[in-house]
């Protein structure tokens, strides 16, 4: 047992490099699964949708957990390849990422009327360029609240990643309370950081929101 | 050859046969009223000549081309078919002049300074000059649908669909929007137009059909089929929409 020193709060807050760096490669790869889940989803194409969807339901119907530790410690045992804990979790949160953004984002491409496809497919446009130019304009702004709410989860979901190693936010708390027992103050710090990063991302939301209903 | 030549089409929706052997011809320069109550199935019939919906079975050939066939290039089709809407379905995220030169800049793959120049000849057309920077929330209905037709105008069809254009707008803002059809008209531009105006059917129409339940009930030259209906169905629509 020993006593908190300032440096500790230092190492805390260094900690949160990691929280951010996982949150923020999560959201650079989820965002590109997800545009694709997106489009497989709403193309007038079974076969794509039907890929969509089950790729939807592996990664919303099992918890992250699993993946993370499925990559880890499966893919190295399958192939024979060794997974870097970096890797397994770029890997899984982008997965599991993409299936949520995918999903957030087909919901707002369909919350657009059906009219403005057939408005659009009426003077010639192809799929892709109706949403391209007509669907996904409008799309984007319905989808700003629910996707940056799906990346205040990601903040937070990324805690999950101190199972393979990572030293990240709350893994860094549990070894400061070990040292010192002194969990209030510790996990209290935790929160806090977890909060201002949540809470930046939240007005960021709203700040966006506003901005393009002037802007359109 | 006519321009449109529709044989023998059915439509269904799952169980319900929504047109039943529809056969009629559209030549070019001919402007074709399409009256009939509410389900007859007037919007989807439009809606099959430039490909919107597919049929059962039947041919339906615009400019000699086949619209249902498998390989039929529907880019192409559609570009020289305007249709226009009830509910005008601009673009809302777009100015007007977006609105008209999108299709120019996609899908005709022209220069935006070229499409531009057409933009402002349509919206001239349809009398809305002061309008191009504008959004459509910042516009009327009947200058929304003013626009619309100017998008499709600007693609320069050679046959314009109108699916009861006027039938969402303030009784004010009818006429607006009628005065620019009756140039378009003028000009010889080959029409089909859905309509409940029956005054504007009688006055601008060459023809007159009557859709009643999936078919054509009667058609004939607009005046004399107003002034004389030869069904019992089209007297008595006639007499429930002119009271
Ligand atoms: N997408 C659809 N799915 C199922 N049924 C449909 C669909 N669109 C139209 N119908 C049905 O087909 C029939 C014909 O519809 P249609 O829109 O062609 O009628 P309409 O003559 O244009 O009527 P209105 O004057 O009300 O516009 C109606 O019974 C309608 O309910
Ligand atoms: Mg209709």
């Amino acid at each position: 047992m020993r006593e908190l020193v300032t440096g500790d709060f230092i190492w805390l807050l260094f900690a949160a490099r990691w929280t951010l760096g996982l949150t923020v490669v999560a959201i650079v790869g989820g965002s590109l699964i997800g545009v694709i889940i997106m489009v497989l989803r709403v193309v007038p194409l079974a076969p794509a949708r039907a890929v969509a969807i089950a790729y939807i339901n592996v990664f919303q119907g099992t918890p992250v957990l699993g993946q993370l530790l499925i990559i880890f410690f499966g893919i190295p045992i399958l192939t024979g390849a060794n997974v870097s804990p970096w890797a397994a979790a770029i890997v899984s949160f982008s997965l599991y990422a993409g299936a949520y953004l995918g999903e957030i984002w087909r919901g707002s491409v369909q919350a657009i009327p059906k009219t403005q496809w057939e408005a659009s497919a009426s003077i010639g446009l192809s799929t892709m360029e109706q949403l391209r130019y007509v669907i996904v304009p409008q799309a984007f702004r319905i989808s700003i609240p629910p996707t940056i709410g799906f990346w205040v989860h990601l903040v937070k979901d990324t805690s999950l990643a101190s199972i393979l190693g990572f030293i990240e936010l709350t893994r860094a708390a549990q070894i400061m309370n070990a040292a010192t027992f002194r969990p209030m103050t510790v996990f209290l710090t935790i929160a806090s950081i977890y909060f201002v990063i949540c809470f930046v991302l939240t007005r960021l939301s709203a700040r966006l929101e506003g901005r393009l209903r002037v802007a359109r | 050859m006519s321009l449109v030549e529709i044989e023998n089409v059915h439509k269904s929706y799952g169980q319900l046969e929504v047109l039943r052997g529809v056969s009629l011809n559209i030549d070019e320069g001919e402007i074709v009223a399409v009256i009939g109550r509410s389900g007859s199935g007037k919007s989807t019939l439009l809606r099959c000549i430039n490909g919107l919906e597919p049929i059962q079975s039947g041919t339906i050939r615009f400019d000699g081309e086949q619209v249902n066939a498998p390989k039929t290039n529907l880019r192409q089709l559609r570009q020289k078919v305007g249709i226009v809407f009830q509910s005008f379905n601009l673009f809302p995220h777009l100015t007007a002049e977006r609105n008209i030169t999108l299709g120019l800049t996609v899908v005709k793959k022209m220069p935006l300074p070229e499409a531009k120049e057409i933009a402002r000849k349509v919206i001239v057309q349809v009398g809305l000059e002061d309008k191009l920077t504008a959004y459509p929330d910042m516009l009327s209905g009947g200058q929304q649908q003013r626009v619309a037709i100017a998008r499709s105008l600007a693609m320069s069809p050679k046959l314009m669909l109108f699916d009861e254009i006027t039938s969402a707008l303030d009784p004010e803002l009818i006429g607006e929007v009628l005065r620019v059809l009756a140039d378009l008209a003028k000009d010889g531009m080959t029409m089909m137009l859905v309509t409940h105006e029956m005054g504007f059917a009688r006055n601008v129409a060459h023809r007159l059909v009557f859709m009643h339940d999936g078919e054509i009930g009667e058609e004939g030259p607009a005046r004399a089929v107003l002034d004389a209906p030869k069904t019992p169905e089209l007297s008595s629509f006639l007499g429930s929409v002119l009271v």
